[in-house]
């Protein structure tokens, strides 16, 4: 049985914007719905932590970061087409090898 | 009731010599300047001269976001100019933030906005207090992204906000195919626009720049050339002439006693600037190679730019009538330096002059012939670039000859140089060749001397392996006398 790897994600925000609270509610739909357990999600609000937004490159709110596996992979945008997220993630080939 | 009338728009000096005098005193401050110009034009350049000059000149922090080169890069491009960019990021004077857009790593799904870039932009602006701010180009946004509707509204948001943070910055933009930059960002910063241009006119590269627009303010609208060399950008904009050198009462020797005599029988003032025109085969570089040699013998530097012959051919034709280059070249005292005119743009070979004259630092320079210019550029251009030059010369107290080249009796048409320079000049000679029965019959005319009595007569001049001889120079020695004691 080879071990299967888990899912870095971070969320990017900044505040309490309704594009950021939609894009955290479909991330954490589809994360539950294909990947499970085996996935972790970390979201970073730039207006607390603005210094951080440089190491990801990160330049559209909200954007979404697949640290691993990788390579590393951004979405950006509210993330409303599950289709895209999925594609851009690489999630449908894990689900689909079930 | 507020009365604009003296109302000083507050600007920010730009550091790059020359642009702030066609800006009237710099860029608009607490503004955004477009700067725009197709690839290559020295559009990062700029943008990096004003922020390490603003650091170190006016002690402004600045925050420089590029679009396409990595922090590396840009210290590696300017160091060539002798900008530390790594000694400015450790004092916390300078920040770059190389903002990276993989268009390959990226997907798009759903509403978004640039606020993760007004965050990194304002973090970059307040760590360090940034007065200054450079978004190199930031067109590359369109490159990576491909919803063109939010990075519109974006834009002119962040340029909004840009002066709302009240930083005078440089937006940098590719020149576009209708519109000034490609996307129309012209549309957005719209208080000051400035187009760089590169541009190859009859097989030679000029650079110029242009206001294209300065709202509140006068501004010169002429095209101005421009040049990069290894002190950055520089303007050549002809107002940069100030008449403040320091001027000297020491007489030198033109090399030629004879000649001489013509002037007061001393010479010319040193520092002063000579032009000798004359139709070919006139002995004009003749002259120069004497002056050449008196400076050498007084141990003072010289700097020969012969634009028609090898230093090789030089020292042997001068050879044949007596005039050893050669032992100077030497010892180090003359340095000849030859090209082709046509091989490179004004503005390279006013760089070139600058360089050599920088590294050298001769007290004499001389350029022949100076017409030879002429055929690289347009009127303009020459007169502009030969203002500086003799600008540059007089300021830095250099004894400077001139040679021109000109049509001789085709007195109708009028000469370019002579026309740009003999107002400049201090002292004019002319040399004259006349048809006298089977001969030709060379005459020397001093135009005009600045500050000095001089010969008013026609002087007959002959050639022979021993040098120039001025056949009736004591007549016009006693002429000479006679001026000096109507005085």
């Amino acid at each position: 049985m080879e071990e299967e790897e888990k899912y870095e994600l971070r969320l990017y925000v900044a505040g309490q914007t309704p594009k950021s609270i939609l894009a955290l509610k479909n991330i954490t739909k589809y994360c539950k719905e294909h990947l499970g357990g085996k996935y972790s999600l970390e979201v970073i609000d730039l207006l607390k932590n603005p210094q951080l937004a440089e190491g990801d490159q990160i330049f559209a709110i909200p954007t979404l970061v697949r640290k691993v596996p990788e390579p590393i992979r951004k979405i950006i945008g509210d993330l409303s087409n599950e289709e895209r997220v999925l594609v851009g993630l690489n999630i449908r080939t894990i689900t689909n090898q079930k | 009731m507020k009365s604009n009338k003296e109302y000083i728009f507050p600007k920010t000096r730009t550091g790059i010599d020359g642009l702030d005098e066609i800006t009237g005193g710099g860029f608009p401050t607490g503004r955004p300047t477009l700067i725009c110009g197709s690839a290559g034009c020295g559009k990062t350049m700029l943008a990096m001269q004003f922020l390490v000059k603003g650091i170190i000149e006016d002690n402004e922090p600045g925050v420089f976001m590029s679009f396409e080169e990595s922090t590396k890069d840009l210290a590696q491009n300017v160091k060539s100019l002798g900008f530390d960019l790594d000694k400015l990021i450790a004092q916390k004077k300078l920040r770059i933030d190389h903002v990276r857009i993989e268009r390959s790593e990226i997907e798009e799904t759903g509403e978004y906005d640039l606020e993760g870039l007004f965050i990194r932009l304002n973090y970059a602006i307040d760590s360090i207090g940034a007065k200054r701010v450079v978004l190199d180009t930031i067109e590359s946004l369109f490159g990576g992204l491909t919803d063109t509707g939010i990075l519109r509204a974006e834009l002119r948001r962040l340029f909004q906000w840009l002066k709302e943070k009240g930083v005078t910055a440089i937006i940098t933009g590719e020149r576009g195919e209708k519109l000034l930059t490609r996307q129309g960002l012209e549309e957005y910063v719209s208080d000051c626009v400035i187009l760089l241009d590169f541009r190859v006119i009859d097989q030679i590269a000029t650079r110029r720049l242009r206001i294209v627009k300065y709202r509140g303010s006068t501004h010169g609208s002429n095209e101005y050339p421009f040049l990069i060399d290894e002190e950055g950008i520089s303007v050549l904009p002809i107002t940069s002439l100030k008449l403040e050198h320091s001027v000297s009462a020491d007489i030198i020797s033109t090399g030629l006693p004879a000649l001489d005599k013509l002037f007061e029988g001393k010479g010319i003032f040193r520092g002063s600037s000579t032009l000798i025109t004359g139709s070919a085969g006139t002995a004009k570089t003749i002259l120069s190679s004497y002056f050449a040699l008196s400076s050498c013998r007084r141990k003072e530097r010289v700097l020969y730019f012969s634009f028609e012959e090898s230093p090789a051919q030089l020292i042997r034709n001068m050879k044949s009538l007596g005039i050893n280059l050669e032992q100077y070249v030497k010892s180090k005292l003359l340095h000849i330096h030859s090209s082709r005119p046509s091989l490179q743009g004004l503005e390279m070979h006013l760089l070139l002059l600058h360089n050599l004259i920088k590294e050298f630092k001769p007290l004499t320079v001389i350029v022949d012939p100076i017409s030879s210019l002429v055929s690289v550029g347009s009127s303009s251009e020459v007169r502009a670039m030969l203002v500086r030059l003799m600008d540059m010369l007089k300021g830095n107290g250099i004894s400077a000859l001139f040679t021109s080249l000109n049509n001789g009796s085709r007195n109708e048409i009028i000469d370019l140089t002579e026309d740009a320079i003999s107002s400049l000049a201090d002292t004019w000679i002319e040399l004259r060749n006349t048809e006298q029965g089977a001969g030709k019959q060379r005459s020397l005319i001093v135009v005009k001397s600045r500050g000095m009595g001089h010969s008013n007569e026609v002087n007959d001049y002959i050639i022979t392996d021993k040098g120039i001889e001025i056949l009736n120079a004591n007549k016009a020695d006693k002429k000479a006398n006679e001026i000096l004691a109507d005085k």
